[in-house]
């Protein structure tokens, strides 16, 4: 024993040593990522805490149970918020979805100009959605853009005023959402179709297959994982929308294009009720959990699926 | 259906392409069309038209001039703000990422799975959950209301894409050539330098693109935690809308939204390549 001591000194000191030279290396490693994960843990933690709370402008403990949420809940602009988000999810969703599947089947028919015209569909991506909302509130604004230009060439009955329409304005944004971001569905299924199986195709035609019959009993089949992944990613998109709104309706008229997130923002920033935004915020990631948990449980029955094949 | 001899429906497939191409323009073409056309003539017209006068004098106005909120200096303050936050924000990110990337596909260490998928999380954790600690860390460091604090948050916020980005990226290259480096005695620093950091250019700029155009277009952090003079040129346009509300000046107006949206369409002409891809990466989480 009184040999083996100062060898596990040694040992040990070796060890501190070799471990303070790998120090930068281990800060390295461990700073930037325990900064990432530890803020979102804790980020989310804490607004779901104070979600619990009383907290009113500044966050205080206490426990008030689910107060919060059924009382933002029992807001009508969180009820007219929600129902919007599920016709402008659906709506820009599906549409995109269409017109990003159309576009893709017309470009893969080895059509001149493709790359310029790809581009042309992709490019509102790379602008943000504060220059896409402000650009459609001209187009759209019945005094100003299309409705004034087809008056003006002489077809005065002409009405296009869906953005001081209550009932319609949502659907405005639902517009300049399709137009920002179909490109990007297009570009996905794109890519989809060029990876289908040439022989398959190929035997479908000698089988006597016509264009139409080709498409729906063989190509399209093989897009549903992609239309899976697409439409996951427009929902995520849908339920935090809030720049978009903000620059187009400013969620008017009225309170008629609230969508959660601007809700949100209103219960903390302008009202003040820290509580209450923290609980409309929570409210928001259930909502992309009920998309994200199922996808997430697809994706792994997949994986596990083409594991076994 | 994919060969070339169906010669009427081809024609009505470049019919229906370029009508829709044609749609998807419509915006841009009217927003530079009505940059260059004088406040009077959108009145008296429609915001759609071609320019009876070319009013270039929108751009100088809109760039140097224009009054935001009682600051009569254009949208030159606010794109410097926004360059400010948007290239640190990028480059340190972009960095930091790679490493990570780096360290959790390569060099592997203990728990390297677990920090990683934590940080993957952040692609989906909303900005609404995050605005209020957000809000707390900047008054309590003191950067609330200052660039560094919005290129503090852009940052750390970025990590979580650009260590899935590079990690994706980095999985692919052999690990025998790392476990024979570090046979060679090669450290983690040389590794990176040597082997890793020469393989990454490709991945790199589709790295820094995605960063650029998200930093750059957010909107946001920039309004909640900037005011006035510090607000990037997002937030501007929207002060912008609401100060000229009374007294539209609509071509000064489409002259700045043009500059504003510039940056970020210039990558996309320069490296749309690379902002697809891009798309597409950050698309299969």
């Amino acid at each position: 024993m009184t040999h083996a001591v100062p060898a596990a000194v040694q040992l040990s000191r070796q060890g501190t040593l070799s471990a303070l030279r790998r120090l930068p290396e281990y800060l390295t490693i461990w700073v930037p990522l325990l900064l990432s994960a530890g803020h979102l843990v804790s980020f989310a933690l804490w607004t779901i805490w104070v979600s619990f709370t009383p907290s009113t402008l500044l966050p205080v403990s206490g426990w008030v149970g689910l107060r919060n949420y059924t009382s933002v809940m029992a807001t009508r602009n969180w009820t007219i918020a929600f129902d919007n988000l599920l016709l402008f999810g659906s709506g820009f969703v599906l549409l995109s979805l269409l017109i990003g599947l159309v576009l893709a089947i017309l470009l893969d028919q080895r059509i001149r100009g493709e790359n310029v015209l790809r581009s042309i569909f992709l490019y509102p991506m790379a602008v943000s959605f504060v220059v896409t909302g402000t650009v459609w509130s001209w187009l759209l604004n019945p005094g100003l853009g299309i409705q004034k230009l087809v008056n003006g060439l002489g077809w005065t009955a002409f009405r296009f005023d869906w953005l001081i329409d209550r009932d319609m304005a949502i659907w405005t944004i639902v517009i300049a959402a399709v137009w920002q971001s179909s490109g990007f569905a297009m570009a996905l299924f794109l890519a989809g179709l060029r990876s289908v199986d040439a022989d398959l195709v190929k035997a479908a035609q000698i089988d006597g297959a016509g264009p139409i019959r080709l498409y729906r009993r063989v190509i399209l089949p093989t897009l549903w994982p992609i239309t899976v992944t697409v439409v996951v990613i427009q929902l995520q998109f849908a339920i935090t929308t809030f720049d978009l709104v903000r620059a187009l309706t400013g969620g008017g008229p009225g309170i008629a294009t609230l969508l959660p997130a601007l809700v949100v923002y209103d219960f903390m920033f302008q009202r003040g009720l820290l509580a209450r935004g923290a609980a409309a915020a929570v409210l928001m990631l259930l909502t992309l959990l009920a998309v994200l948990l199922p996808y997430a449980a697809w994706q792994y029955a997949q994986r596990r699926k083409a594991a076994r094949a | 259906m994919r060969d070339t001899s169906f010669a009427p429906g081809r024609i009505l497939i470049y019919l229906i392409v370029s009508l829709i191409a044609a749609a998807y323009l419509v915006p841009i073409i009217v927003v530079v069309l009505n940059s260059l056309r004088t406040s009077e003539e959108i009145a008296q017209t429609s915001m759609i038209g071609w320019p009876q006068r070319w009013a270039w004098s929108n751009y100088g106005i809109a760039w140097a001039d224009f009054c935001v909120a009682q600051t009569c200096a254009g949208i030159r303050p606010y794109m410097l703000n926004s360059a400010l936050v948007t290239i640190p924000a990028t480059i340190i990110s972009t960095l930091l990422g790679a490493v990570a990337g780096y360290a959790v596909s390569l060099w592997r260490f203990p728990g390297d799975r677990w920090i990683y998928g934590i940080v993957t999380l952040g692609l989906f954790l909303p900005q609404q959950m995050r605005l209020l600690p957000w809000t707390i860390v900047l008054r309590d460091v003191g950067l609330i209301n200052t660039l560094s604090g919005l290129v503090m948050i852009h940052t750390i916020q970025g990590l979580s894409f650009t260590t899935l980005f590079c990690r994706n990226y980095y999985v692919a290259i052999p690990q025998e050539l790392i476990r024979a480096a570090r046979v060679d005695g090669a450290g983690f620093y040389r590794i990176f330098w040597r082997i890793v950091l020469p393989l990454s250019p490709p991945i790199l700029i589709v790295t820094v693109i995605w960063q650029f155009t998200h930093i750059w277009n957010e909107f946001l952090y920039g309004v909640t935690f900037t005011t006035g003079q510090q607000q990037p040129v997002t937030a501007a346009l929207i002060a912008l809308t609401a100060a000229v509300a009374d007294i539209p000046q609509y071509g000064v107006q489409s002259a700045a939204v043009m500059i504003a949206a510039l940056p970020t369409l210039l990558v996309y002409v320069f490296g749309g390549r690379y902002f697809v891809r891009g798309l597409t990466a950050g698309a299969v989480k």
